[in-house]
Order: C-alpha cells, then structure tokens, then sequence
C-alpha cells in the first residue's frame, strides 16, 4: 500500500491535469455577458485572462496549505524536537517554494491583462511576495546553515507566518477581484464550479504526492547516513 | 529577572565601551552610506524629500546586521554563550539583556548617521524631532529584538554572517515599511502628523507582537 500511494496519486494527478485543461478550455464558457442596451460586450473583472485563473488560484490555495502545515509542522518541531516534523516542515515549505512561483508568475501575466501592468504593490501581491521571500530563505538557510539549520529553519518559519499578516494591513487598497467573503471560490457560476474545483483538487492531489515523495527522500538520506557512519565504526569501509 | 537581564545588558555594553569595536567602525560604515547616497540619488531638495526616508531606513537595516553578527561573533569566539545559557538566570533574561544592548547599541549608531543625513543632505529631518525620535528607538528596538533570536539561533551556522541579512531582513519587512512611511509623513512638503502617528503606532505594535513571540520561542531556538 505505501509503496503504491506515490504512483497512485501522480497518476491521479497526472489525470487531473489533463481534464482540467480540457475542462478550462472546452468546457467553461468565458465569464461575460452582452449588453443588451448598447450591444457592447461587459466582462466582470475575472473575465480579462480567465482560463489562467483557475490554475493560478488553486496554485495559491495549495501556497498557503502547504505554509500552514509547514508552519504548524515547524511549531511542533521546537515543541517536541521529533525528526519526523522537521521532515515534514522541509518538505512542505521547499515544494511550495516552487508552488509560489507559479502563483506569481501565472498572476503577473493575469494582471497584465485585467489591470495593464505586470506587477502592483496591491496588499496580496505584497503578501504573496513576502511569503515568497521568506520561504526562499528558508530553503536557503536549510541548505547552507549546517548543523543549526533546522532550528534556524523553524524559527524563520514561524517569525515569517507572524509577519505576513502585517503587510496585509499596510499596503493600499486591495484590486483583486472579489477579497474576503466574496472570494473568487465562492462566487463562481456553473460549469466555472466544477473545473476550478478539478483543478484545486489535482493541484492538491500533485502536492502531497510531492511531499510524500520528498519527505521518504529525506528519510533515506538520514539512514544512508546512518548505515554509512556504522559501516565506518565497524572499518567495513573506508 | 530583569535584574539578571539588565546585568547582562551592562555586561555587553560594557565590553562595548572599551574597545568601542562595533560603535566606530559602526558609525564610519554609517558615515559612508550618506556618502554613497548623496552621490548615488538625485540631491535636489525636492528629490531628497522623497528618498531620504528610504536612506535612512535602509541605513538601519544595514548598520543593525552588522553589528548584530559582530556582537554575537563575540559569545561564539570562546564559546561563552553556551556559558550564558548554563548560567543559574532564567534563559529569557539572557535574552532581553542582549536585546536591550543591541537596541542601545543599534540607536547609538542611529545617533551618528540620522544627523548626517540632515546636515550631508539637507533633509528636513529634524522638523518633528520628538516623531522622528520615537519611530528610530521603535525601529532599533524591532530589529534588536528579532535580530538577538537569530543572531544566538545562528551562532553555529555555516556562512552565518550572509544569513543573518537572508533570515532578518523579510522578517523585517514590515518595520522597514512602516517606519519608512512614517518618516515619509514627517518630511513631506506638507506634513502629516496623523500619518505619522498612525505609522508609529503600527510599528509599537509590530514591535509588541515580536517582543511576545522572541520571548515565546527563545528558549527553544537556542538550545541544542
């Protein structure tokens, strides 16, 4: 069973994938209506690059999931000092590295054209940007700090998740569309339902596929490791 | 406990005060920032207006890594900060004592390069001095508080000294943010001092929140 859980979710997402872009571009229709009055076409403010939404806003969803595990993972490593979290804060928090480029890159080009330019200093984008920040500096402290690294690590997690909420409150007015209660997942209309929720789901099913992967990765090493200290002691190598 | 922390405070200040290590090559590192940016920005009065805030801040960031590594670098060399933390006082005073002693380092060095600025660059700096005041000492006191937590947490680290900049400086973020507004707010050409509040409000509380959770988190961080 646990050999097959990987495979079986990749191939789960693999599927997922492949039916989300059908479904983003064969099935949902674009979000727009035509006024009657005038004859001119009124597009709601999704409308502008709608197709990129939907893997852009499940990528975030997946973001902050993975920073919330990664942050409640790294409190509980201070707190019990078990590998097992440590594992877990690491693989999370690297893979959502990779996550967050995504949800930059795919939300600059959604910018460029609902709001004209690549880049707003809009309280998400900021957010998203810092979080960003910080979680690149968490991969680099685990990988160049040596043997503190995981305490460092987990403390930079936690110092991060208290701040990002800081800059939330202190950069002008939030454009995104729908903030809050009128979320886009919560406004959506139809068929928009069903492929937005494919695709968060595939996004999740993909991401904990990785993380299950990069935690076992991280395992190995530590007994590889292990195995090859014994082996010195007992002069089986060199 | 505060008894063992001010203590401990005296105890690096006193070090401190005889070889004046950090302070001067501190303040000198300061003075040429200002230089460097009187020739590397525009240096009209209206253009000043606008980027003096930003010199000054960034200053602070700049001035406060550094000495934040090198007086931690001073516990690591004879390994006394492991004695620091065997000592028979609550590891907590370990840390509000080196907090409060960076802070004082970190505004002594503030004392130096904020003035420069005014008189290098002629910045209305000091039109509101009791404002402009207030939001430095708020400003040292944040990155000396999360600056301690991981300066002791990377006293072992390999490559610590690029780190530290790398950990601090988006944990930071939201200091250098507001208080660069407020300083914004004070040497506008119309001055608004209810932004101003507003902003060194903010950053008491930034300060609050890190104060609480540095204190929380610590002891944990530092031990082995």
């Amino acid at each position: 069973m646990n050999k097959l859980l990987v495979p079986i979710l990749s191939v789960l997402a693999a599927i997922g994938f492949a039916v989300s872009v059908y479904l983003v571009f064969f099935y949902t229709p674009l979000d727009f209506t035509i006024d009657h009055d005038s004859g001119r076409l009124v597009g709601t403010s999704l409308f502008f690059n709608e197709t990129i939404m939907y893997f852009h806003v499940a990528h975030a969803f997946v973001l902050f999931t993975a920073v919330f595990i990664g942050g409640i993972a790294s409190i509980l490593y201070l707190w019990k000092r078990k590998p097992v979290w440590d594992d877990l804060a690491a693989a999370t928090i690297e893979i959502s590295v990779a996550f967050g480029a995504v949800v930059l890159v795919t939300g600059s080009i959604w910018a460029k054209a609902a709001w004209d330019v690549w880049w707003q200093w809009e309280p998400r984008l900021t957010m998203s940007l810092l979080l960003w920040l910080i979680l690149v500096g968490y991969v680099l402290v685990r990988k160049f700090a040596g043997p503190s690294a995981d305490r460092v690590a987990a403390g930079m997690a936690i110092f991060g998740m208290v701040g990002v909420p800081f800059i939330y409150t202190m950069v002008g007015q939030d454009s995104h569309p729908g903030s809050g209660a009128n979320g886009v997942a919560f406004t959506l209309k139809g068929r928009m339902v069903v492929t937005f929720w494919v695709a968060v789901a595939t996004f999740m099913i993909w991401f904990v596929a990785l993380v299950i992967t990069r935690v076992q990765g991280t395992r190995a090493e530590r007994e590889v490791r292990e195995l090859r200290e014994r082996a010195l002691d007992l002069g089986v190598i060199e | 406990m505060l008894r063992h922390a001010l203590r401990i405070a005296w105890k690096d200040l006193r070090i401190e005060l005889r070889s004046k290590e950090i302070f001067m090559t501190m303040a000198f590192f300061g003075a040429l920032l200002v230089v460097i940016y009187s020739f590397a920005f525009p240096n009209n009065p209206a253009a000043v207006r606008g980027s003096v805030p930003g010199m000054l801040w960034v200053s602070l960031a700049f001035t406060g890594t550094i000495a934040l590594g090198r007086a931690f670098d001073r516990e690591r060399e004879n390994d006394t900060m492991r004695a620091l933390l065997l000592a028979p006082v609550p590891r907590l005073a370990v840390f509000v004592g080196k907090a409060i002693a960076m802070a004082a380092l970190i505004l002594c060095v503030a004392v130096i390069v904020v003035p420069l600025l005014a008189l290098w660059l002629n910045a209305p700096l000091f039109d509101y001095p009791l404002e402009l005041v207030v939001s430095v000492a708020a400003g040292s006191l944040g990155i000396a508080v999360v600056g301690s937590v991981f300066a002791a947490t990377l006293l072992k680290a390999r490559s610590r000294d690029v780190l530290l900049p790398v950990v601090l400086y988006p944990i930071l973020l939201p200091l250098f943010v507001a208080g660069t507004k407020c300083t914004e707010a004070l040497v506008a050409v119309h001055p608004n001092l209810e932004v101003a509040h507003y902003w060194m409000g903010f950053l008491g509380i930034y300060d609050a929140a890190f104060l609480v959770l540095s204190l929380w988190v610590f002891e944990s961080l530092v031990i082995e």
